[in-house]
């Protein structure tokens, strides 16, 4: 039986509708993450699992049992879950041992159950020895390791987590990442994370939901939205793409400066207005026409920018209007307007919506 | 991978809590019920009062008629509005060139004129009035004296009986408001913008007439507004100083419908005006200071340089020792005087010099020890319910525990625009006659009070709670606290320094108010202030300086914890809304 089930959940305030009939499920100890650019209704989506608000029609089910209808909710605080929240919420006014323990307190533990509880946590999160301390002598990232350690030491059946990491400096936000994932197959907690940032979705994620304009686009592994994007709107927030669209005239696919046998082509039977994604890391540099199974297109290089770890070529197919984005290694070198070939894998090419 | 739940049996599923109605929709009948018995019901009763004959309760316009039938009476509401305008200018000639010393520039003594400002500040307008009279009395006023001694003279140039000399004194114990206004708007314009200035060629005055002195302007007139307003709502210091003058201004005319027989409906429909001028000027205000494009008045400023003066620092300093000689150093020096002496006029000599005042205004005078001790009560329980009610109100707004939470916050606003003489009218329109019958006792005086100071009791609370994150509850309660466990163990601690706050700046100036209490006091209950007033129409000027000397001390430790609690300044910065 699955963990906990959105179904057709609807959220509107006033006349807008910030989440449309919503269905998700995730199994026990999955991690799935809630992924979209800000106003897509993550947030939203994330504060009904947590009972902060109603759901405007829907129910959301934990182990089988109803926690939230239109008519009422589960308050927040017998759901069981736990929670970090994008300020992290550490309460200045108790130091972090009575922040960590607090949830457990509450829980009426035994207090050496509580102690042994909480050093342990501690020790997982490597603050055993700033117990003592208040949040306002912490740093940003210390903080957010007493969030973690507050959320997860009461053993939640749910873990929620709000865009933890946004406040954080780029190189912390990077260690963060990895130790989310870490505590997360330390302790098997089912997990929603929100985050508008494909990166951290990517590291932490069994599973990714991209949402745009309060409906789920795509529900897939981190490797498969990359690969096999469903909607444009996928192709283009996650990672970089180049857009082609395409015609079909017989037996081929006309595209800007070149065309496809239809029959190399995913789902090229339609009629018109094909539009294929392909990413540019999957169309080759050749200095000369390369020979086997793939589309060789000759083209020059309209421009290019050095970024350390790869080349971004802008290479315009002869006679095409626009240019395509094309990443190399850093040794792959050519000058601006040099003629190159360009081999493009058809079975990359993805069409989508 | 994932197999379809099966269908759940009805039974499994637990009665999830109906959110629909709860404690909070209690609260908020409880409170809109306050607010409705403070706010609304005064001042409906005002208005519909002004309307109503008196004894048969018709409505009529003659109570319109009587108030503004004569040309005194007219003259009267002029005064009040030239009184303000020249109040405002002078307030304003005192206090911008301070504000801008200490809050841009290199002049020395900042700190000092800070502190002096502050003293200002709390000095009640009536023991600033009563100072200036042993000052400028026309005859046996020190300043005349020592220009008599000092020149041979018949007769000194000073006469605080007059228009001048009132809008003098009243500028005096208002301009901290232009002070606390200009102050903060300076703070905010960043140094970049001056070196803008200064790149482009313009020197430092040139910059400040151009650049600053602009930027700050909405906040300036903002506060010269809110002078303009003190000016014409203040009682006491034109019933001691303009009545002697022989000329009214509106608070002191509506004191005369409200002596005997109290014509409160005629007094209602005089008062009518001065609201409405009152409300207008507030609106264009809010307008002024609240209006965005003023980048300097919204924005992180960056950092700030102080102005370089050369020379002209203590040209500035002067200035600024000036202005504190005249509302603090000759004040105070005279009051101190008066209180120990014997008789005020026989100077500065030992064989002056008595405790007997002290002794008689604590121990001996048959209401005066009592005055004080009713004061700090009432100005308690004012200040206790003033922070209970608006942080209720505050804690609604902040989290939309409702709809229509605005509408609360406005009416914990609404009685800034109404001046305390009118405020006064209104309750004694609404509960001096049965069946609550509460002139007269120690409750209507706390309800005005309290009414009266909503708006800086709801300004600090709000802003203390919009400072509270709401996820430091959520955090609370999605970890297994209630509401009740979430205000118990966060909110209250972390707002426990903001309400001892918000209480002060409550509790300091109920204890000295005057213009409401005037028309609302009985036999019984007496406060501090309207004895000082008695004192100043019977001449007891030695005992009226002892027990004004009495109230500053006794206020002195509660600044001192308020600074604690928040800071330096807490006074300045958090009165002014």
């Amino acid at each position: 039986m699955s963990k906990l089930v959105l179904s057709n959940i609807t959220k509107s305030f006033g006349a807008f509708e910030a989440v449309k009939d919503l269905s998700l499920e995730l199994q026990k100890g999955e991690f799935v993450s809630l992924l979209g650019p800000s106003g897509c209704g993550k947030t939203t989506t994330l504060r009904m699992i947590a009972g902060f608000m109603p759901p405007s029609s829907g129910t959301i089910e934990l182990d089988g049992q109803t926690i939230s209808t239109a008519a009422g909710v589960v308050p927040p605080e017998k759901r069981r879950m736990s929670m970090i929240f994008q300020s992290y919420a550490i309460w200045p006014n108790m130091t972090v041992g009575e922040n960590v323990g607090f949830g457990l307190q509450v829980r009426k533990l035994a207090s050496a159950e509580i102690d042994r509880r909480l050093d342990r946590i501690l020790d997982v999160v490597q603050m055993r020895g700033l117990k003592g301390r208040y949040p306002a002598e912490l740093s940003g990232g210390q903080q957010q390791r007493v969030a973690l350690a507050r959320a997860i030491v009461v053993e939640p059946e749910v873990l929620l987590l709000d865009e933890p990491l946004s406040n954080l400096d780029a190189n912390l936000r990077e260690e963060m990442r990895f130790e989310i994932r870490r505590l997360h197959d330390e302790f098997k907690i089912t997990t929603v994370y929100v985050t508008h940032d494909q990166s951290e979705a990517m590291v932490t994620s069994d599973r990714i939901v991209v949402m745009n304009k309060g409906r789920i686009e795509q529900i897939d592994a981190p490797h498969v939205l990359y690969g096999r994007p469903k909607s444009r709107f996928v192709a283009a927030f996650i990672g970089r793409t180049n857009f082609l669209e395409g015609a079909r005239q017989g037996s081929e696919v006309r595209f800007d400066g070149f065309s496809a046998a239809a029959s190399m082509l995913e789902g090229a039977s339609g009629a018109n207005g094909l539009l294929y994604s392909l990413r540019p890391q999957a169309i080759g540099l050749a200095a000369h026409k390369p020979n086997g199974g793939m589309l060789a297109v000759e083209a020059e290089i309209a421009g290019r920018s050095y970024l350390g770890e790869y080349w971004d070529y802008q290479a315009r197919p002869l006679g095409a209007a626009k240019p395509l984005r094309v990443s190399t290694g850093p040794n792959t070198v050519f000058e601006i307007g040099s003629r190159v070939w360009l081999e493009i894998d058809p079975a990359a090419m993805v069409r989508v919506e | 991978m994932t197999v379809a739940a099966p269908a759940l049996a009805p039974s499994s599923v637990r009665p999830a809590r109906v959110s629909g109605f709860d404690a909070t929709w209690l609260l908020w009948i409880a409170i809109i019920a306050v607010l409705l018995f403070l706010v609304v019901s005064p001042f409906v009763y005002l208005v519909v009062t002004s309307f109503s004959a008196e004894r048969t309760g018709e409505f009529t316009f003659a109570n319109y008629a009587v108030a503004w039938g004569r040309s005194r009476y007219v003259e009267a509401l002029f005064n009040s509005l030239r009184l303000g305008a020249v109040s405002a200018g002078l307030a304003g000639l005192f206090a911008i060139p301070l504000a801008w010393g200490v809050s841009r520039t290199n002049m020395p003594g900042r700190g000092l004129v800070r502190i002096l400002v502050l003293v200002t500040f709390i000095t009640p307008p009536y023991t600033g009035a009563v100072a200036w009279i042993l000052l400028a009395g026309p005859n046996a006023g020190w300043l005349n004296r020592f220009y008599v001694f000092a020149t041979g003279a018949e007769a000194g140039p000073f006469n605080i009986y007059s228009f001048t000399g009132l809008a003098v004194v009243i500028a005096l114990y208002s301009f901290p408001y232009i002070f606390i206004f200009t102050s903060a708007a300076l703070e905010l314009v960043s140094s970049e913008m001056e070196d803008a200035a200064n790149i482009l060629g313009a020197g430092t005055w040139r910059t400040m007439r151009r650049v600053t002195l602009p930027l700050a302007l909405p906040a300036i007139l903002g506060g010269l507004i809110i002078c303009f307003l003190e000016a014409i709502a203040l009682f006491a210091s034109p019933a001691m100083i303009a009545i002697p003058a022989r000329f009214n201004v509106a608070t002191t005319q509506l004191y005369q419908f409200f002596g005997n027989p109290v014509r409160v409906e005629v007094a209602a429909a005089y008062a009518m005006p001065l609201l409405g001028v009152t409300v207008m000027l507030i609106l264009v205000q809010r307008l002024m200071t609240h209006r965005k494009g003023f980048v300097s008045l919204t924005g992180k400023g960056g950092e700030r340089r102080p102005i370089e003066l050369g020379w002209w620092r203590w040209a500035m300093f002067g200035y600024a020792m000036f202005v504190a000689t005249l509302s603090i150093f000759l004040p105070y020096l005279f009051l101190v005087q008066a209180a120990f002496a014997k008789a005020w006029g026989r100077g500065f000599t030992v064989d002056n010099i008595s405790l007997r005042n002290f002794h008689f205004v604590l121990f001996e005078h048959a209401t005066a020890a009592q005055s004080v001790i009713n004061a700090f009560l009432f100005a308690g329980a004012a200040a206790t319910a003033g922070v209970i009610i608006t942080l209720g109100v505050a804690y609604i707004v902040t989290r939309r525990l409702v709809p229509f939470a605005g509408v609360l916050g406005f009416l914990c606003i609404a009685p800034f625009v109404i001046p305390g003489v009118v405020l006064a009218i209104g309750f004694y329109a609404a509960y001096a006659p049965p069946p609550l019958a509460l002139y007269g006792t120690a409750l209507i005086l706390i309800l005005a009070f309290t009414t009266r100071f909503l708006p800086i009791g709801y300004v600090n609370n709000i802003a203390a709670m919009r400072s509270i994150n709401p996820e430091m509850e959520e955090a609370v309660r999605i970890l297994g606290g209630n509401r009740i466990t979430a205000l118990r163990r966060v909110v209250a601690p972390l707002l426990k320094r903001s309400l001892l706050g918000a209480w002060l700046l409550i509790f300091i100036p109920a204890t000295r108010e005057l213009s409401s209490a005037i028309f609302l006091y009985g036999p019984g209950t007496k406060v501090v202030s309207v004895m000082i007033f008695d004192m100043s129409e019977e001449g007891n000027f030695e005992y009226l300086a002892a027990l004004a000397l009495i109230l500053q001390v006794l206020t002195l430790p509660l600044l001192w914890i308020g600074q604690r609690a928040l800071g330096r300044d807490f006074m300045l910065k958090r009165t002014a809304t």
